[in-house]
């Protein structure tokens, strides 16, 4: 390659003579410098086609150099950045990043911490079960960094007193066990993993099987003689039933630290309270997505009916993902805040009937019934992820222990919990180049 | 916002309470500024009168949300994102719900490709008087090759107007793109440590908005942001890393909890929309289901916590219906009312001989009701039975819903089963079935019981409706 040095003037020599539009088709080879200093009487029309031919050049090899990846546009941008393209912004770049440092503070008003709640109890302690399980102790809410969570969530899995409708992908899960409950108990425990079970007596409500009371708590022993994990109880949700119902049941289950479900506003909540305190059970404390009853009904606990604050445990109410969950969520979230704020009416740890998502017609049926709809796919995959979606929404707000039907979904929030929890290891993974993946 | 009263915002205003925006008083529309249902260039003299421009200049920026707002895309399917006050929903509500992505790639055949996209377009899924659908297309290049990149953008143009992400590390492949899509206000993604004086550059060339991104080093992070902003870029979206599994994505949630607190605390450089990408976990889970599902369970938790925009992978309807439902969850207002007004509503064009139908003025349950039976053209009446906005199985277990409650409503509203029908029937949702007895006592009337779900009543109707007895 030959490197010449040619002054302006001497080109407008060579083409001196020249018509302009001669020039096209004239290629400029070897490293040129233009003297353009020495100046003097280009002609305009020549300096313009000159310089239309440089720049096309330069175009051309620009366009190899992007080709190859070179960031060229940079490179014009801070060399020529005083010609500007006419339809675009002119380029402003940094030649270094501008050195930041993230802070952030921990909520100051989380000051108060939510009680914990005790549920089992072993040999130790005059009861049978193999272990017992500690719910709340919160200082923040869940898996903030504001606060060390000192329980895990857990699940307690439903067990029924008779056979009941259930959506198809639950009940192939149980068709084994359904007329056995301490079965169907052991079912879930070790082939679920349940962490506890919840014995339903809904056979003693009057408009189903009427049971009578004594008999349903016969159910009850047996349970506790299938599983040593801690148990919830659960009547039927008659109100004038479940406080007779509650009683025989919690005078079988003496000594066991049971979780009696529930004392609400509108049963005698005195009598299943009292139910609790007489034989040293826990009561759940059951409202309907309303922050003020639940205030209300856990002061009657405490201050009428003389529950101590290590047995309360708040059930605010569970809505299905899509049936109501914003308000089930905002409530639970508030409900939580306002405790860790200091509002002692409400520093209890929280349950969730987590399978009223299975009342969520997305979760059992089998096609949409809007002829609008986009195809629903099947459901034996819907049911299970809107179970965990329900209690994982729930989770988030602060909920402690999720009452749940499908393994599926059990195993998937059980996973997702603790790994907010932080005690799922995994190996590292490198995500810097996500946008590769071969899925 | 900075303002946290409407007298603070009153003071800028005109103060003449000419009612042009539809209130009677300045005050008055000072406290929907407040609440965000008015924008400030609803007061037309602030916009039209120069006198105002300074207080309408001042009042903006202190009007103007903690968290900036971003734009992408053009026309009817353009999405916001960011643009929120608080950290909890019920303290005002979320604004622009998260934007859904799903992914295509630049080596899919181009008739996958289509499919996907109108696939991915077509999606639905009616709910509460509206359909629930997705947002957005994320091109993802995975061949590095600007060519194809530029091929398979200009596909999904062709195809689809829904806005678009567009993902390559490499200048050049985005470059490639952009040349296609400018016009369209694509999203980028992303620029990184390395790449961020090229892309940098792109997005002031095509003036479209910028993702940066720096798995889990907030410094870095917050360095890029300030980075784009001293250059002049305003739209920019963070992505801190989706790690999907273990302490890795224990972290990644509390990377999403202090970016937020951080910008709606006030810290400038970092108050912008976030970005996750749940699709990392098809980087763990080999079956589709699992991956699906975890996924779409990452998908929902970071609907609940600041997560502004979403690539995700899997397609299925069983991931799709409950990341729509989530979402829709989180960005309800939660100042809307729970109920609807009691009393005898009409579907369709009833007569003496159509049924009537219990349920509750929960509102969700009234909607449900109401539109499966209109999709169904069925005519029939529903009683709404005032059970303060509970829906029908727990007002049944809470005495919200009683026979009494029933009598009580239909007397309110004047509606004789004997005198406007020819059956003196109605129906209970099959969930309160345990009020039959209670119901036939207290009305005189014959009881029904429906379908447990109000989508089986069209059904249910077209084999006991007419009843057999009058």
């Amino acid at each position: 390659m030959t490197n010449k040095n040619i002054k302006l003037s001497e080109i407008s020599d060579i083409f001196k003579k020249l018509d302009v539009e001669e020039l096209e088709g004239v290629t400029i080879e070897g490293d040129i410098e233009l003297d353009i200093s020495g100046g003097g009487g280009l002609n305009p029309a020549l300096a313009y086609a000159l310089g239309h031919e440089a720049a096309q050049v330069s175009l051309h090899v620009a366009n190899i150099a992007r080709m190859l990846g070179y960031p060229v546009d940079q490179l014009f941008a801070t060399s020529m950045g005083a010609v500007p393209a006419a339809e675009t912004t002119r380029p402003n770049v940094l030649d270094e990043l501008i050195p930041s440092k993230f802070e952030v503070s921990k909520v100051a008003e989380w000051n108060n911490s939510i009680e914990e709640v005790t549920l089992g109890a072993t040999s130790a302690d005059g009861g049978s079960r193999k272990n017992t399980i500690t719910l709340g102790g919160e200082n923040a809410l869940p898996y903030h960094f504001d606060g060390e969570m000192p329980h895990r969530n857990y699940v307690t899995m439903d067990v029924f007193d008779m056979p009941i409708g259930m959506a198809k992908s639950v009940k192939e899960n149980y068709e084994d066990v359904i007329n056995d409950p301490a079965d169907w108990a052991k079912k879930v425990v070790n082939d679920f993993n349940a962490d506890m079970v919840t014995i339903h007596l809904i056979s003693t409500d009057p408009l189903i099987n009427d049971t009578p009371a004594r008999e349903a708590a016969k159910v009850v022993e047996d349970v506790l003689q299938a599983v040593d994990v801690p148990i919830v109880i659960g009547g039927s949700g008659n109100p004038q039933k479940d406080p007779e119902v509650l009683e025989k049941a919690a005078e079988v289950a003496e000594g066991e630290r049971v979780l009696l479900a529930s004392a609400s506003l509108n049963l005698d909540y005195e009598r299943v309270a009292k139910a609790a305190t007489d034989y040293g059970h826990a009561v759940l404390s059951w409202t309907q997505l309303e922050i003020n009853a639940q205030k209300e009904l856990n002061r009657k606990l405490m201050k009428q009916c003389g529950v101590p604050r290590d047995s309360i445990v708040m059930d605010p109410t569970t809505a299905a993902l899509g049936y109501g969950l914003d308000y089930a969520y905002t409530n639970m979230e508030r409900i939580r805040l306002a405790g860790l704020m200091g509002d002692d009416e409400l520093t209890f740890p929280m349950s969730s009937g987590t399978t009223n998502a299975w009342g969520a017609r997305e979760s059992w049926m089998k096609e949409s019934p809007m002829n609008e709809d986009s195809n629903w796919g099947p459901r034996e995959y819907r049911g299970p992820i809107w179970e965990i979606i329900t209690g994982l929404t729930l989770s988030l707000a602060g909920n402690d222990l999720f009452m749940m039907m499908h393994p599926t979904s059990v195993e998937v929030l059980k996973e997702i919990t603790q790994t907010l929890f932080g005690s799922v290891e995994t190996e590292p993974l490198d995500i810097t180049n996500w946008i590769g993946t071969e899925v | 916002m900075k303002l946290n009263s409407p007298l603070e915002a009153y003071k800028y205003l005109p103060g003449t309470n000419c009612g042009e925006c539809g209130e009677t008083t300045c005050m008055a529309f000072a406290s929907h500024l407040i609440d965000r249902s008015y924008k400030l260039t609803d007061c037309k003299p602030m916009v039209k009168d120069n006198k105002y421009s300074k207080k309408f200049d001042v009042l903006k920026q202190l009007l103007a949300p903690e968290i900036h707002e971003v734009e992408i895309g053009v026309g009817e399917r353009a999405v916001k994102i960011g643009g929120d006050d608080v950290l909890f929903r019920h303290k005002l509500t979320f604004f622009n719900k998260t934007a859904l992505a799903y992914d295509v790639w630049d080596t899919m055949d181009e008739k996958d490709l289509v499919e996907r996209i109108k696939k991915i377009d077509d999606f639905k899924k009616f709910y509460v008087g509206e359909f629930l659908t997705l947002d957005m297309i994320a091109v993802r290049s995975t061949s590095n090759d600007p060519e194809k990149f530029a091929a398979t953008v200009k596909k999904v143009i062709d195809t689809t107007d829904m806005p678009m992400v567009l993902c390559s590390f490499n200048p050049a492949v985005l470059r490639a793109g952009l040349d296609e899509a400018a016009d369209k206000k694509p999203l980028i993604y992303a620029a990184n440590q390395d790449n961020w004086q090229e892309v940098a550059e792109l997005v002031q060339e095509y003036d479209v908005a910028v993702t940066v991104f720096a798995p889990n080093d907030l410094d870095l992070l917050k360095s890029l942001a300030g980075t784009f902003s001293g250059m002049g870029i305003k739209d920019i979206v963070l992505d801190p890393g989706t790690f999907p599994t273990g302490k890795e994505l224990k972290t990644t949630f509390n990377n999403f909890l202090k970016i937020r607190r951080a910008g709606i605390n006030g810290d400038h450089d970092i108050a912008f929309p976030i970005m996750t990408v749940p699709m990392t976990a098809w980087m763990v889970y080999d079956d589709d289901v699992s991956a699906s599902y975890w996924e779409t369970v990452i998908a929902s938790i970071f609907s609940v916590r600041y997560g502004d925009i979403m690539i995700l992978h899997s397609i299925e309807p069983y991931a799709l219906l409950p990341q729509l439902h989530i979402r829709d969850t989180i960005y309800t207002d939660p100042r809307t009312p729970v109920t609807v007004d009691p009393g005898v509503m009409e579907v369709g064009s009833p007569d003496a001989n159509s049924p009537v139908i219990v349920t509750t003025n929960f509102a969700l349950t009234y909607y449900t009701v109401e539109s499966d039976l209109a999709s169904s053209k069925v005519d029939c009446y529903i009683l709404v039975v005032d059970t303060e906005g509970i829906g029908v199985e727990a007002a049944v277990a809470g005495g919200q819903l009683t026979a009494e409650k029933i009598k009580r409503d239909f007397e309110a509203a004047e509606f004789d089963l004997k005198t406007r029908t020819n059956y003196n029937t109605v129906i209970l949702p099959g969930l309160a079935a345990r009020l039959q007895g209670d119901v036939e006592d207290v009305l005189g009337a014959n009881v029904l019981i429906g379908s447990a779900d109000s989508g089986r009543l069209p059904g249910w109707l077209e084999t006991n409706w007419p009843p057999t007895k009058k």
